[in-house]
């Protein structure tokens, strides 16, 4: 498995009541074998529909899917994909371990069933009915019902949205155990801090493009910017621009507005430069208008 | 790889699933009891010499019993659509001829069981056929169901699972009323209609039965005076429902799946 995973200009569009969404427009990913990577973006991003583009639940209306040098359908088919997607129940009149040996009889080589059942911490609830298992519970099982066929690729669509944050930490340490085995690992995710703590790498989405892709820490100083807003009569946007940790300056009559990346280094050498400045307002940048900030430019061009 | 596990579970959860399981082995069952066992000394049914009451209820039964088990493949389907349990085995190596071969397998088996018990109730009443009739009628029978399992898989990929029970019970209702499973179905342009419906064919299916011969052959029912209902216009009309259900099935679930 020299290759990974090519996502090739991978685009699709739905129809709804108010027109055609184009939910994915034009993807390029490249992702190494034993790579952890997060798809980061807000709803409605286009994360999912990759998602379902790379297992082959949706098709594409352009683009192309390489998984370890394997179409979609072929990696599928060799049991070499394991996925938790977002919606999903498990069915229903079958024990946990039932439904787990249900599944393994489908792979080529699967991993015992005793064997994942530890690994996902899920003994406890082995004989218990799929119907019967708390949010978090559900969510284990799912995981080992994703990673039964041992597979080289794990996908995650938002495994943790529904879970408190204990649950959150014991999935993950569950999925690095296995992430530590050179297993590839993509997840979505509109959790930063999630993103922070469990990929390498982050690719950022938004309105169905990829606008940011690299290392973790980088990923975190682009969205992670915050905006200091003050009143000071008579300064120009070229000076104040010129402070350690601001990276843009508005001026609207008496209004300043500073976009930092450093917010307190800024804040402190604004106030030792102009003592005149008052009314200190400092906003973090919500992970959401990072977003619509960085992609406001696109829409003008395609709208 | 095997899939006769997945299928070993398939039949499992059937299984255990007691109210539907129960209900469409035990709802057949008890309209035969209700229907026939009143009239166990009747032999002269609707007037007809020699045509015995618990064996024509038991022909009718079977139509419409086989009908609901093969048909409830299509609910299992629906219901594994509605949790979004068929995206996660489209991600697993089983193709969708083995999942939806299951689907009917599990149907077929079903269907079977219904049988066996209405004939264990009608030989309990006292009906007694031929050994040829009885496999020839149980062999057109299972033939006759394959339009309905092809609808089965239709009705699986069309509905969710709130609509498939009401559906399904209302569409099996009304074939098997169209069929003439309740009364026969005689002369004018509404039995010539109802001769295209693939119900009227399963309930003929049965009736082979009454006739104790081999289908085709023109033979006289044994006692009950009546041809052998079976004959080429049942092949046409049962190859004309299984194509036109199979291109629906294959429709319903291309659509199912793109939009999914």
């Amino acid at each position: 498995m020299s290759d990974g995973i090519v996502l090739t200009g991978l685009t699709k569009s739905f129809n709804s009541p108010a027109g055609p969404v184009r939910a994915v427009r034009g993807i390029d990913v490249a992702i190494a074998p034993g790579e952890t990577v997060a798809l980061l973006g807000p709803n409605g991003a286009g994360k999912s529909t990759t998602i379902d583009m790379l297992l082959g639940l949706t098709k594409p209306d352009a683009g192309s899917v390489s998984i370890f040098s394997l179409d979609c359908r072929s990696a599928v088919a060799a049991g070499k994909v394991g996925a938790m997607l977002q919606v999903g129940g498990l069915v229903q009149y079958l024990s946990v371990r039932e439904l787990l040996e249900m599944m393994a009889g489908l792979y080529p080589k699967p991993l015992p069933v005793e064997e994942i059942i530890g690994l996902c911490g899920i003994g406890d609830i082995a004989d218990r009915a799929t119907t019967k298992l708390s949010g978090g519970q559900t969510q284990r099982v799912r995981a080992a019902v994703a990673l039964i066929s041992n597979p080289d690729l794990l996908i995650l669509d938002e495994p943790t949205v529904a879970l408190d944050v204990e649950s959150r930490r014991e999935f993950w340490a569950t999925i690095r155990g296995f992430a530590a085995r050179g297993m590839t690992v993509i997840f979505a995710t509109h959790y930063l801090e999630e993103a922070d703590a469990y990929a390498d790498r982050v690719v950022l989405m938004a309105r169905g493009r990829v606008v940011a892709d690299g290392p973790t820490t980088e990923i975190k100083a682009t969205v992670g910017q915050r905006t200091i807003r003050a009143t000071l009569p008579g300064s120009a946007a070229a000076d104040l621009k010129q402070l350690p940790g601001v990276i843009a300056a508005d001026v609207l009559g008496e209004a300043i507005v500073l976009t930092c990346t450093d917010s307190d280094a800024a804040l402190r050498a604004l106030i030792a430069a102009y003592p005149a400045a008052r009314d200190f307002e400092v906003v973090g940048a919500g992970i959401e208008e990072a977003f619509l900030a960085l992609t406001s430019d696109l829409e003008e061009d395609e709208s | 790889m095997s899939t006769t596990s997945y299928l070993k579970y398939e039949t499992l959860r059937t299984v255990r699933n007691k109210q539907s399981f129960g209900f469409s082995l035990v709802f057949p069952i008890v309209m035969y009891l209700l229907l026939a066992a009143p009239n166990r000394n009747d032999h002269s049914f609707g007037d007809v010499p020699g045509l015995f009451a618990p064996q024509y209820y038991m022909i009718s039964l079977l139509g419409f019993g086989s009908m609901i088990a093969v048909l409830s493949c299509g609910a299992r389907i629906a219901a594994e659509r509605t949790i979004g349990w068929n995206r996660q085995l489209r991600i697993t190596p089983l193709s969708v001829r083995d999942y939806l071969a299951a689907k009917v397998g599990v149907g077929y088996l079903l269907a079977l069981i219904a049988m066996a018990l209405l004939y264990i109730a009608g030989a309990a009443l006292g009906v007694r056929l031929s050994a040829s009739a009885w496999v020839i009628m149980s062999l057109l029978v299972l033939l006759a169901l394959v339009p309905f399992a092809a609808l089965g898989i239709a009705l699986g990929h069309l509905l969710n699972a709130d609509a498939a029970g009401p559906a399904m019970g209302g569409g099996v209702s009304l074939l098997a009323f169209l069929g003439g499973t309740w009364f026969p179905i005689t002369g004018g342009w509404f039995a010539d209609l109802c001769k295209l419906l693939p119900s009227w064919w399963l309930v003929q299916a049965g009736h082979v039965g009454l006739s104790g011969g081999p289908p085709g052959n023109g033979g006289v029912a044994a006692g009950g005076g009546s041809h052998n209902p079976w004959g080429v216009e049942g092949w046409i009309v049962l190859a004309f429902w299984t194509i036109t259900f199979s291109a629906l099935a294959m429709w319903a679930f291309r659509r199912d799946t793109a939009r999914a």
